[in-house]
């Protein structure tokens, strides 16, 4: 079975922003997502990552075993940052494009399906 | 090469390529498959004449290379192959035709709309990518990656090889039919370049119209769309003169119409309207019949078409389709009013039809002056060669 990466992009987080209630009320929305995809057998893994202030890129200029340099901050600096993802078994991607739809993120922002590499295992 | 041979490959291509993509689920070795099979067809049929069923011919030889090239390329598509040889007699499961899932998934919404149209024409109409390239006017490489490209998104991301639910089919319907519709327009009313002498896309796209028809023929917007395209394409040879210069609908030579094929688009809209699912291709369908039943420009019922682009705005919001109204609302209630409905349009500044529709109505109310300027702006938008010289002689007759 194919597995799809839900990548859950939303708007930056920034202190004080959104009422308890408001937090509260998301998570119910992601617990329900939870309970459901979960149920289903959908969900193959996945996690919530913190806010974009503590990422750090790594980049390694000159090829291997160059200058490694460490950017503060995500890759690209967008109002719509990565917030957290969902490794998705689905059979297509139709399948995989039903249950994003169903994430949380996709009403609050937005959800990226990248299908996901599959390696040989046997040679 | 036998224009018979060469006219059964192409006809037979699209439905062999189809089905053998469905078998092996892979747009590239489906296609250099049939093209191996293509080769050996040529020698074969060339010397002992085409069989009797040359699809079914094809798809087996096409099926054998598609086994060989598999076994051949690595240890890894050996499962691959054996199921593909497992299946014993290619037939199209739930009778549904492969050509139909394969233009589902060539107009999948997870691909962008160029490569959407790009890979309809590649993979059910057998065109190659130089004339898709030279269509579209952009270069052969850029067209070959584009291509390319979506092939690879649809193995890689696993694109389904079906016919969307009935429950999804609403949604997933319109992808389809705007892709027919804008091949034709393409074809039609090219929106740059030169006016005439491309592959005719007009052609492909009724063709492919027709075979998606075929294919659903209780859907009303399938119908819809059809009749509009032949409507439309029965006004071709009238529409430019001896010089290959734009003659407006209201001046041209309606008996250079063909008759029969606007009859054929009514019958077409009737049986569509019986379904009581009205959409937007049967309304402006509708609209094409009455332009095309008309004895002239002034016989024609324009209360009517206002009604029916009123009907159509609701239907499909857009600028262009009030641009469209404007002209109509002028034929019926004057030009001022046309100028009051056009006035609500913005964001089209970019399209010479927008400038041309205000000029003329500007030229009708008498403002000359304003009517230059109009026509000055739709100079300046990007259009075909022969639409460029009919907005330069407007502005040259309002200034003698």
């Amino acid at each position: 079975m194919p597995k799809y990466a839900a990548l859950l992009y939303g708007p930056a987080e920034t202190e004080g922003q959104g009422t308890e209630e408001d937090w509260a009320h998301t998570m119910d929305e992601y617990n329900e997502f939870g309970q459901k995809a979960g149920a289903a057998g959908v969900i193959a893994g996945g996690e919530a990552l913190h806010d974009t202030p503590t990422a750090t890129t790594v980049r390694v200029e000159g090829g291997k075993g160059g200058e490694v340099i460490h950017t503060d901050g995500p890759f690209a600096e967008t109002k719509e940052v990565l917030g957290g993802f969902y490794l998705l078994d689905c059979a297509d991607l139709d399948e995989a494009l039903q249950w994003a739809a169903q994430i949380p993120a996709a009403w609050h922002g937005k959800v990226e399906v990248r299908p996901v590499v599959e390696f040989p295992q046997d040679q | 090469m036998s224009p018979d041979v060469a006219e059964t490959l192409r006809i037979e291509g699209g439905r062999v390529l189809a089905t053998l993509i469905r078998l092996t689920r892979d747009f590239q070795l489906a296609e250099d498959a049939l093209q191996e099979a293509a080769v050996a067809a040529l020698e074969g049929w060339l010397r002992n004449g085409v069989p009797d069923n040359p699809a079914a011919w094809l798809t087996t030889v096409a099926r054998n290379k598609a086994l060989d090239r598999m076994r051949r390329e690595s240890s890894r598509r050996m499962k691959e192959a054996e199921a593909l040889a497992l299946v014993p007699e290619p037939t199209e499961p739930n009778g549904i035709d492969d050509r139909l899932r394969l233009m589902f998934t060539c107009c999948h919404p997870a691909l962008s709309p160029p490569a959407r149209v790009a890979l309809t024409l590649r993979t059910i109409s057998g065109l190659t990518t130089q004339e898709i390239a030279r269509a579209f006017l952009v270069s052969d490489a850029t067209m070959g990656q584009r291509i390319s490209r979506a092939k690879r998104k649809i193995a890689v991301a696993n694109i389904p090889y079906r016919v969307p639910e009935d429950e999804e089919l609403s949604d997933r319907l319109p992808a389809v039919l705007a892709v027919v519709y804008l091949i034709f327009t393409t074809g039609h009313h090219p929106p740059y370049g030169s006016f005439t002498g491309r592959v005719d896309m007009a052609e492909e796209a009724l063709r492919l119209g027709r075979t998606l028809m075929e294919l659903m023929p209780d859907e009303p917007e399938v119908l819809g769309v059809v009749a509009l395209m032949i409507a439309t394409h029965a006004r071709r040879d009238a529409r430019l003169d001896a010089d290959g210069d734009i003659v407006l609908l209201a001046d041209q030579d309606r008996t250079r119409w063909d008759r029969k094929a606007i009859e054929e688009a009514g019958d077409l809209v009737d049986r569509a309207l019986r379904r009581r699912r009205p959409g937007p291709y049967q309304v402006q369908a509708a609209i094409a019949c009455l332009h095309g039943l008309a004895s002239s420009d002034a016989e024609t019922d324009w209360r009517q078409i206002v009604d029916l682009y009123r009907i159509l705005e609701t239907m499909l919001p857009s600028g262009v389709v009030r641009t469209n109204r404007a002209v109509a609302e002028a034929k019926v209630f004057g030009p001022d009013e046309g100028l009051r409905v056009l006035g609500e349009v913005s964001g089209l500044e970019e399209w010479h039809l927008y400038w041309t529709t205000d000029a003329e109505l500007r030229r009708q109310v008498g403002d000359l002056s304003a009517a230059a300027l109009s026509y000055r702006k739709a100079l300046r938008c990007e259009m075909n060669d022969a639409d460029r010289r009919l907005v330069e002689q407007r502005l040259r007759q309002l200034d003698p």
